[in-house]
């Protein structure tokens, strides 16, 4: 290993254990766990409002985020050599459950997403989503760099499995979020730019091929999306209200609480995928930049774990999995705000919800573990 | 394998983490533009969107589909009618308008209390009824005066109409305004523009087909809420049409023939199941309920002591009486219980051995030999009693369970009842007590715990025509498409009754046809030389007359009279109809109920058997 003096600055306390204490004892990372904790007070606050003012919705989303944080915890607690070893298992188990998911599964909402193990519903995909990062992270960890060729098309192959399978269910949403999670890992890893830009252009040509692939309600979203005015009470009617209520928020809001179109039940999902028009309209242009701000405390602080991250597994994986956090949730601001089409992304953290979440915070364990496991070496 | 540069990839890592992150801030930067130019740059649009919607959106209520019997004839339509209307949403003294507005238009104390009831169970912002079926001159009193009140507008709808009111009560139901409860079982946004829902009969089994699909419609409205122009439209779609297997005419005349009694009436077309008519009496008004009926008139309808809501040919509860036989000699004789010459003695009463309790037949004197097809003619009460204790109470309520007693026939109408079948399991399940065998004899003319339907027994008569064939009652043939005119028939649906034996089918349908043609047939006065008839009477206690009293009709107030019942289908060789009548209190079913299925199989058949327009109703061989 070949670190700059600098870099390791904030490990060498004169005695670590008794100067970080507790945090340092359980491996968290304050900086990451404080924003992580203000974002989800926030979320709640806009919780309250968006359900009508029902306890009960806040009070189960609060054990929700009690068991996330938790899981959390619990991987801050495992070695990254650990994570590694388990990598290409739990891809192994992930696209096992997702072949069984199509082959069994029970379907919900038109899809078959859920794996009925008797005791727990299960969504194999949530499972994908971290286990690709991961594989392609170990997969790539011992190869030159940067990848060769070789190299690369194996690790399209072990992206494009289960990218492939979710979209058969069909879930276009999850299957594009595990596709760029794995490119992000390539990106990250070195690939050459022109090879990213070749990358891009050809999905521009493959994209009228992949429309007629397309089931006729993700091609209506996406025509929706294109001009919501045709539909106005139909599919078009979620954007063009959560426009007009994010709008007449204006710069201070309504007031917490106060948002007509929140309240007066105009706006349809408000207190899952589109609560942040709710906070839009409540708390005005000051309470988004509020939380954008806390948003780019959390990735700063991710990308900053990745790049003192002391082998390429930690650092492809951190990097990746604080990259695709970003993608939730400006996906998500992007389609309540009408600039993409709408797809069932949750805004990260604030969303009422709880498979995600468990994923998420599961990340962000990870993300502690590869920063608080670090081997101490000498100056 | 290269040795991996780790500075090199450590440094380009970076690179990347950099790069990433100011494509990130990037992003962030352009979603706050975004949020800028929405939440500052066009503020003024949104507030003005979100505080008074410029352009509204209308939904356009689809019409409700029509109602046609077998024939064409309309049985449901949709009348226009003007109302005058109130959002009380909008109305600040909603009393000092009502006030206001009986200086144009006349309100009566009926119109404002249903208002008020109204007022109490409708959804936000629904317009309610303060004046239905405005005329003219009202009409246009209000036109002039009508800026001074608003909130308030006269509107121009369709609304349901029975034009055979009372005959059609029980079968069609009748459409209301749609209360709270019922918002629970809808789909909300397909009745926005909705204010009327089936609430019982055929209006309410085929709801989800009689309503049609909602239509929207973008308007443009002014500062007092007023519609200045429309921008765009998708129109609604009408709900489908119902062609009934009913005929209005058959219907009238059922009606008619149970005279000053009440009761039921069900008849049955055996091939399809299909009902031909369907009548509980007393009936209603069914248009009283439409536009919301007064608290008043609710009350009189529900204190009455005949009950007219009630609709007896499907929920109504009777013992089936002697009409039960038919199915018992069957379930005897593939039992092989009886054979078709077993002979019982018949001495004018029953004991169970090493019993006091005497089981008395109806005829004192007692009818001597029997075997099942005099049995049957003769209505003997002891044969049956003994016929009953050899089988058993579950042997018997197997085979009865087969032609559909004990449970929901599956008929396309809300609410039936299942009626009792008896038996050992039931006793102990329902009633937690063990099984006496002196209720078996019982059970075996048709009292007791057992209770049936009309409808059940029309369609296990019709079921002996059918020759064990069960069919499922419906009430609608057919839908069909306004639009294009596409028909969507109802296919009759079946099980079969496992009685192998064809001989015994034939043996109990001669004598259920001695019943009405032999010299000493219960039903012998319907008799007829135009065509065969095959039937048979009952008689349900309303009450127990006691080992030492004797049933005295004329001593007995008239509503603990026995009910009387007759079962029958026509022609007996070709059966084309198949009818239950339940004449409440109307004594025996020979007298009183037989001649009411012999005026529906005239009315049916002599049409068919000799051409429309021939006059042989007024014989009587």
């Amino acid at each position: 290993m070949n670190l700059h003096p600098t870099d390791i600055g904030d490990l060498t306390p004169t005695d670590p254990t008794r100067q970080r204490g507790l945090l340092a004892r359980f491996h968290l990372d304050l900086p990451l766990l404080l924003g992580l904790l203000a974002l989800s007070s926030y979320g709640l606050l806009v919780l309250y409002s968006a359900s009508g003012q029902d306890m009960g919705q806040v009070e189960h989303q609060l054990m929700r985020f009690g068991l996330a944080f938790t899981v959390m915890i619990g991987i801050a607690q495992v070695r990254q050599e650990q994570l590694m070893r388990w990598s290409p298992w739990l891809y192994l188990v992930g696209t096992l459950m997702l072949v069984l998911v199509l082959l069994i599964g029970d379907v919900g909402k038109g899809a078959q997403r859920w794996l009925d193990l008797d005791l727990i519903r299960f969504q194999p995909s949530e499972m994908v989503k971290l286990a690709v990062p991961m594989t392609l992270a170990w997969y790539l960890t011992d190869k030159p760099h940067p990848p060769t060729w070789q190299h690369l098309l194996l690790s399209a192959l072990i992206m494009m499995v289960p990218v492939l399978l979710i979209a058969r269910q069909p879930d276009l949403g999850t299957a594009l979020l595990v596709a760029s999670a794995g490119g992000f890992v390539l990106f990250l890893a070195g690939i050459s730019w022109r090879l990213i830009f070749g990358l891009l252009g050809a999905a521009a040509v493959a994209t009228p091929v992949l429309w007629h692939f397309m089931h006729d309600y993700q091609k209506q979203r996406i025509l929706t999306f294109l001009d919501p005015e045709q539909d106005p009470l139909g599919a078009g009617y979620h954007i063009i209200q959560s426009k007009i209520a994010i709008g007449s928020g204006g710069i201070w809001g309504k007031g917490w609480l106060a948002g007509a179109q929140s309240q007066l039940d105009f706006l349809p999902e408000r207190h899952t995928d589109f609560i942040f028009a709710v906070l839009a309209e409540e708390l005005g242009l000051v309470g988004v930049t509020m939380l954008l701000a806390l948003y780019l405390f959390v990735i700063l602080r991710g990308l900053y774990i990745a790049s003192r991250a002391q082998d390429t597994y930690g650092r492809l994986l951190g990097g990746t999995l604080t990259l695709v956090f970003f993608v939730y949730l400006s996906v998500n601001i992007g389609m309540v705000s009408g600039l993409l089409p709408v797809v069932g992304v949750p805004l990260p953290l604030i969303s009422y919800g709880g498979t995600s979440l468990v994923t998420l915070m599961a990340g962000f364990g990870m993300l502690m573990s590869i920063h608080t496991h670090r081997k101490l070496l000498p100056r | 394998m290269r040795i991996k540069d780790h500075i090199r990839e450590e440094q380009n890592f970076l690179g990347r983490v950099i790069i990433a992150a100011l494509l990130i801030m990037l992003a962030l930067l352009g979603l706050s533009a975004r949020l800028v130019q929405l939440q500052v740059i066009e503020h003024q649009h949104f507030t003005t969107l979100s505080k008074d919607n410029r352009i509204k959106l209308i939904t356009l209520a689809p019409t409700r589909g029509l109602i046609f019997d077998r024939n064409g004839v309309l049985l449901a339509q949709n009348r226009p009618a003007y109302n005058l209307e109130l959002v009380p949403e909008q109305v600040k003294d909603i009393d000092a308008t009502l006030e206001r507005l009986s200086h144009y238009i006349t309100l009566d104390a009926d119109d404002r209390e249903r208002f008020n009831h109204l007022r109490r169970h409708k959804r936000r912002f629904d317009s309610i009824p303060i004046r239905v079926n405005l005329d003219i001159e009202e009409t246009a009193r209000f036109a002039v005066v009508r800026h001074q009140f608003p909130g308030v507008e006269i509107k121009a709808k369709l609304l349901r109409h029975y034009p055979f009111a009372e005959v059609t009560s029980h079968l069609l139901g009748y459409v209301g305004r749609i209360s709270s409860r019922d918002i629970k079982t809808i789909d909300t946004s397909n009745y926005t523009g909705t204010n009327h829902i089936g609430k019982t009969g055929i209006e309410k089994s085929y709801e989800a087909t009689l309503h049609g699909a909602i239509g929207v419609q973008q308007v443009e409205v002014n500062s007092s809420g007023r519609v200045v122009r429309i921008l765009d439209e998708t129109p609604p779609q009408p709900g489908q049409d119902l062609h009934l297997h009913l005929d209005i005419d058959l219907q009238q005349i059922a009606l008619e023939a149970l005279g000053d009694h009440n009761g039921a009436v069900v008849a049955i077309d055996p091939h399809s199941g299909g009902i031909l008519a369907l009548v509980s009496k007393p009936g209603y008004d069914p248009n009283l309920f439409v536009e919301g009926i007064s608290r008043h008139a609710y009350m009189t309808l529900q204190t009455d002591r005949y009950r007219p809501l009630y609709n007896r040919a499907l929920r109504g509860q009777y013992p089936p009486g002697s009409t039960i036989k038919p199915f018992i000699g069957l379930a005897g004789l593939e039992a092989g219980v009886i054979r078709y010459d077993t002979s019982y003695y018949c001495p004018g009463s029953f004991q169970l051995p090493g019993h006091e309790h005497k089981y008395r037949d109806w005829k004192k004197g007692g009818h001597g030999s029997m075997d099942i097809d005099a049995a049957i003619t003769q209505s003997c009460d002891v044969y049956y009693y003994k016929l009953a204790f050899n089988l058993g109470i579950d042997t018997m309520s197997d085979y009865l369970g087969q032609f559909g007693f004990g449970r929901r026939s599956g008929v396309d109408m809300d609410g039936e009842s299942r009626g009792i079948l008896p038996s050992r399991d039931w006793k102990r399940r329902t009633r937690h007590q063990p099984w006496h065998p002196g209720e078996t004899v019982i059970a075996g003319i048709g009292q007791g715990y057992f209770l049936t339907t009309p409808l059940q027994l029309a369609i296990a008569t019709a079921a002996i025509a059918n020759n064990g064939h069960l069919m499922t009652p419906h009430v609608v043939d057919y839908l069909q498409n306004r639009g294009n005119g596409k028909r969507h028939p109802i296919l009759p649906r079946e099980t079969s009754v496992p009685i192998a034996s064809q001989a015994n089918w034939d043996n109990v349908r001669r004598a259920m046809r001695h019943v009405v043609e032999g010299l000493r047939g219960t039903a012998r006065r319907i008799r007829t030389k135009l065509y065969a008839i095959a039937g048979k009477t009952g008689t349900a206690q309303v009450f127990t007359v006691s080992q030492e009293d004797e049933y005295n009709e004329k001593n007995v107030a008239h509503k603990l009279r026995d009910h009387a019942l007759f079962i029958g289908y026509a022609p007996a060789d070709d059966p084309q109809i198949a009818v239950a009548v339940v004449v409440e209190n109307g004594g025996h079913g020979g007298a009183t109920a037989a001649p009411v299925a012999r005026k529906l199989m005239d009315a049916w058949l002599l049409p068919r058997i000799y051409g429309p327009g021939s006059n042989h109703g007024n014989d009587d061989s």
